[in-house]
């Protein structure tokens, strides 16, 4: 390969120099002259009737140049903002969601009017003085509510609040008829606030003599943007430009356009002057989309001796008020609820739910957390079932190296995995069998020490076309590169993909300068702007940049290799077979001495003399459509300790052994994951967004919507095995969203273990000490038995089969699917009942103290 | 209603007319042109405002300008000297103590005032300094590890390499 060997190696990111000096671009750093200052008029109430607005008085403050309402876009805004056509194909309703509500206002936060003013405070003042008629309407926030037939509808026009109702397997009842024994849970994933540290910002600017607007936008996919945002504008694509420059942050929820992303450009365009808006953290916290909010009741069915055989899992997902833009992915949790383990069956169903709160849409991980989450913790209450140790069942029914490419239940290809090698390292990095003994002796002194696995598996690297494009309304998920060398051998490189913290200006480089056997130097990384590079890039998101755009790169850059390599052989008389590159150096077999230099023959693509037929120039446009997803996996062990008088958990070890294939830079691979652990670690433990009853969010800043501090975030150990992809050349696959996909399930399986003296076996998230203290309180006042492994007996055939009722087209079971089955043993009619004390009470937080 | 302001800025004095109300750090950012210094939050939890204030460090939301009168202020822009990063800056540069970059400036900023009053903390110390900073993209692992390095560098301690090129992947 290349001299530079760059591929591989520990670079230091080129982007840092800069960013550690306050040389950041984000957009609230960046003015253009006369730029005004934009600030909404946003509902408090869940859900209200908007009887009328009058902005007088707000137009005579102090600063003020215009008030915006939905009867101001008219012509300006057409049609409603876009929502990702299919990703769910039975879509049953969907709300037209406005960029300004004409009258009824569906959450709290949205905007329903906005202020335009010479100044930021000027704006914040006049919308204060906006004065908003509503009257209050019925509201719901709660899935199982909003599921009743007598609830509230999230818009008054609703005849229910079902999203979608989508079945994707029907059928697991031969694996079910098999089975000796069932275990039954209600896992719940409680709402999270993305919290990037950068929040949203906007800045447009309209020039009317071109026709033309320029959008800076804090996102993660700007063409996505131009695309969606140009076409409510009315403007074609040449007369849109979009630039995300430094962004702060994204993981997830800087994908979907926003009502703010329609309204700053159209105010922009009104009133002729730029515009410029930043979201504060209060605002970011209400209406940036949230992820996760969902339940699952999931029954697992297995034999005595560790074999896994069958699962039923539905899939209730609390959509918020409108469908977000990519929030029909997250059904993708049920595709992936197998994990790395083999089954007869699994049926899947999943319901998206219409509720009076924002939107949820994709967050680090999107849907593979929460399938990742819900397989480790079903694996779990079935070893305690049956009494195995959880390592046992997972090497038991572990997909096997040599079954890839694996095709899984829901007729996914995994590419590659070797789950045992990954196991076993983290194993005996955690020290497991000394773990298990201390563990043994802590119980006989009344100390809770509990460990919890988590061997994760993930499909990411999206997409290929032929899976992604009738999911997206015919854009098929494949990348772009555009690479560009000038006369003096200068390489510049359009990436579609997009960096917020990745480190995509030096991985990419690695890449470049590898292929073309050039210094990394001489390599210059461009993205962000719809304005410059290929004509369509697809962002960053799902853990793709690298697995595809990095493809798309690769690819490029071989283009403009290979004509040089017909330069080479042309100046060197020679046929191109005879023609060696290597290490940045064309010579011809067996003359190494006399060797031309890759930047010589890019100046002599700028002459003259150049072989038959061919054009000047050196340059090369790639787009790569990947054969396959890609598939990571990995192993993650969590030791804890719980102190059964306060609740509180004492995170002790913290193992992780991932496997992303082939890793071009394991320093910004270790970063991601320590990033991802810390957002699972997050869920499991402290956060969660918590609305009051009157459906009002009680968790509005980041006093107490709590991200972790320093103080909470344990040491890690991490390491990895290394098994390449074979859907793509680098042998790459996606690491972004590890860490947070693994995580929750480890941390939650170790304090579950802890707890198990207790008869606990199921904690819901977040698992703060407050809900611990009281599950833990209540368990000692029931006596161990009531809800220990001994309760929920295996079952035989029949008491299995009694004891779930198919997934039926109700709703939502209700409370009976609530806890585990109890006594299966001998069936009553009408089979399983519940024990509500599982029951997650959502509204309790994980408050900062 | 305007008020004047003097202050120092990274050494150089300058006067203002700025509201009453106007926050420290929008005074920073807006009027002084220092966008190195960032805006997290509204309610003074995350940190990313921090600057330096008479040797202390601030969080510049919590102050107006206006009570910024007379003091020397030192933000992110002042720290290095010119070409040279401060070991601070070259240490989160080297142990990849920073991914979208957004909290660093608060973080770095922070992170000197705990070591000109601790040079040598415990990384237990190191986690409670920096406990009034948020990051979200680092889990902090690799924050903890250059205020670790850092220190050691300030100190006269080993001196890590000015900057690593390759070497060789780790993994199997
Ligand atoms: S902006 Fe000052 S602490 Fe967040
Ligand atoms: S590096 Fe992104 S918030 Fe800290």
């Amino acid at each position: 390969m290349a001299i530079t060997q760059m591929i591989g190696a520990k670079i230091h990111r080129r982007e840092d120099p800069r960013l550690v000096s306050g040389g950041g671009r984000y957009v609230d750093d960046l003015k253009r002259s006369n730029t005004t200052y934009a600030a909404f008029v946003r509902s408090p109430y869940a859900h209200a009737k908007i009887r009328m607005i009058d902005p007088s008085e707000a137009k005579k403050a102090p600063g003020v140049i215009a008030v915006l309402t939905a009867k101001d876009l008219d012509g300006v805004v057409l049609g409603p903002a876009p929502v990702a056509p299919a990703f769910v194909a039975e879509k049953k309703t969907v709300p037209d969601r406005p960029p300004l509500p004409l009258e009824e206002a569906v959450y709290q936060g949205q905007p329903v009017a906005m202020v335009i003013a010479e100044e930021k405070y000027q704006a914040s003042d006049a919308a204060a003085l906006v004065h908003v008629d509503y009257e209050p309407l019925p509201a719901v926030w709660d899935l199982e509510k909003a599921l009743q037939p007598d609830s509230p509808k999230a818009h008054t026009a609703l005849a229910d609040n079902i999203a979608w109702d989508l079945t994707y397997n029907a059928d697991a009842e031969a694996a079910f008829n098999e089975a000796e024994v069932t275990v039954k849970e209600r896992i719940l994933q409680q709402r999270l606030a993305p919290t990037p540290m950068e929040p949203r910002a906007v800045m447009a600017e309209w020039s009317p003599h071109e026709g033309s607007m320029t959008m800076w936008i804090s996102n993660q996919g700007p063409h996505f943007i131009r695309l969606f945002v140009g076409g409510a504008l009315g403007l074609p694509e040449s007369k849109m430009r979009v630039i995300a420059p430094d962004v702060g942050g994204g993981f997830g929820s800087k994908i979907s356009p926003y009502a703010e992303d329609y309204l700053v450009p159209a105010a922009a365009k009104i009133t002729g002057r730029p515009v410029r808006w930043t979201e504060s953290r209060t605002e970011s916290i209400q209406v940036t989309t949230h992820g996760r909010g969902q339940i699952f009741d999931v029954e697992v069915a297995g034999r005595k001796d560790g074999t896994l055989l069958g699962m039923k899992v539905t899939q209730y997902l609390d959509a918020g008020a409108y469908v977000g833009t990519f929030g029909a992915f997250q059904p993708c949790a049920c595709l992936i609820a197998g994990g790395g383990y083999k089954w007869k069956q699994i049926a899947a169903r999943t319901v998206g739910v219409l509720t009076n709160r924002v939107s949820t849409d994709p967050y680090r991980g999107a849907g593979r957390p929460e399938g990742t989450h819900l397989v480790e913790r079903m694996v779990d209450l079935f070893a305690r079932e049956i009494g195995m140790d959880p390592v046992a069942v997972r090497k038991k029914n572990f997909i096997q190296p040599g079954d890839f490419p694996y095709t899984q239940n829901f007729g996914l290809v995994m590419d590659s995995g070797d789950y045992e090698k990954a196991l076993d390292k983290a194993l005996q990095l955690v020290g497991y069998e000394q773990v298990r003994r201390e563990q043994e002796e802590g119980r006989k002194n009344g100390k809770y020490i509990g460990i919890g696995l988590s061997t994760w598996i993930e499909i990411c690297g999206f997409g290929p076309s032929a899976a992604t494009a009738p999911a997206t309304g015919g854009i098929g998920l494949v990348e772009s590169a555009q690479v560009r060398v000038t006369p003096t051998g200068s390489v510049m490189v359009w990436t579609g993909t997009h960096s917020h913290g990745q480190g995509h200006d030096t991985t990419f480089a690695q890449i470049v300068a590898d292929t073309l056997g050039v210094p990394m130097e001489q390599v210059e990384l461009r993205h962000g702007d719809t304005g410059e590079g290929t004509a369509f890039g697809y962002g960053t998101y799902g853990s793709r940049s690298l697995a595809v755009g990095g493809m798309a790169i690769r690819r490029a850059s071989q283009k403009v290799v290979e004509k040089a390599k017909k330069l080479a052989a042309h100046a060197f008389e020679a046929a191109e077979e005879d023609v060696v590159f290597d290490q940045g150096k064309f010579y011809v077999k067996g003359s190494p001495d006399n060797a031309k230099a890759f930047g010589e023959m890019a100046f002599a693509a700028y002459g003259t003399g150049l072989p038959e037929g061919m054009e000047q120039g050196l340059e090369a446009v790639s787009y790569f459509d990947p054969p396959n997803f890609v598939w990571p996996f990995g192993a993650h062990v969590c030791v804890v300790e719980v102190d059964p008088d306060t609740g509180a958990v004492d995170m002790k070890k913290y193992v992780a052994v991932d496997d992303c294939g082939n890793v071009i830079n394991p320093m910004i691979v270790e970063g991601q994951l320590h990033g991802g652990i810390a957002q699972g670690i997050a869920q499991a433990l402290f956060e969660e967004v918590v609305y009051a009853e009157d459906g009002s969010l009680r968790t509005g800043t980041l006093l107490d919507y709590a991200i972790p501090t320093a103080n909470e975030m344990p040491p890690l150990t991490l390491d990895n095995t290394v098994t390449p992809s074979p859907s793509n050349e680098l042998g790459v696959k996606g690491i972004g969203e590890a860490g947070t996909i693994a995580a929750s399930a480890a941390v939650i399986n170790a304090i579950c273990d802890a707890l198990a003296p207790l008869g606990i076996a199921h904690v819901d998230m977040p698992a703060s000490p407050d809900r611990l203290w009281k599950q833990i309180q209540d368990n000692r006042g029931k006596g161990v038995s009531s809800n220990g492994s001994g309760a929920r007996g295996a079952s035989g055939m029949a008491g299995a089969a009694q004891a779930t009722p198919a997934t039926g087209q109700d709703p939502m079971p209700g409370t009976e699917n609530r806890g585990h089955v109890e006594g299966t043993g001998g069936p009553p009619p009408g089979g399983s009942q519940g024990s509500p004390q599982q029951g997650g009470d959502q509204q309790m937080g994980g408050e900062r103290q | 209603m305007k008020h004047k302001v003097a202050t120092t800025i990274n050494g150089r004095g300058r006067q203002d007319e700025v509201e009453a109300r106007l926050l420290l750090v929008h005074y920073i950012r807006d009027v002084a042109g220092l966008t190195g210094t960032h805006v997290g939050c509204d309610t003074s939890q995350c940190g990313a405002c921090t600057v330096i204030i008479d040797g202390k460090a601030v969080k510049s939301c919590t102050m107006f300008a206006v009570q910024a009168e007379g003091r020397q202020i030192m933000t992110i822009e002042g720290l290095a000297d010119g070409d040279k990063l401060h070991p601070i800056q070259q240490a989160f540069w080297d142990e990849h103590g920073l991914q979208c970059g957004y909290c660093t400036p608060g973080f770095i900023m922070a992170a000197k005032y705990l070591l000109d009053t601790n040079p040598t903390p415990t990384e237990d110390e190191i986690r409670k300094g920096l406990e009034g900073n948020l990051c979200r993209c680092t889990g902090y692992v690799n924050i903890i590890k250059a205020v670790k390095t850092a220190s050691q560098v300030m100190s006269g301690g080993a001196k890590p390499a000015e900057m690593p090129v390759a070497t060789p992947a780790s993994g199997s």
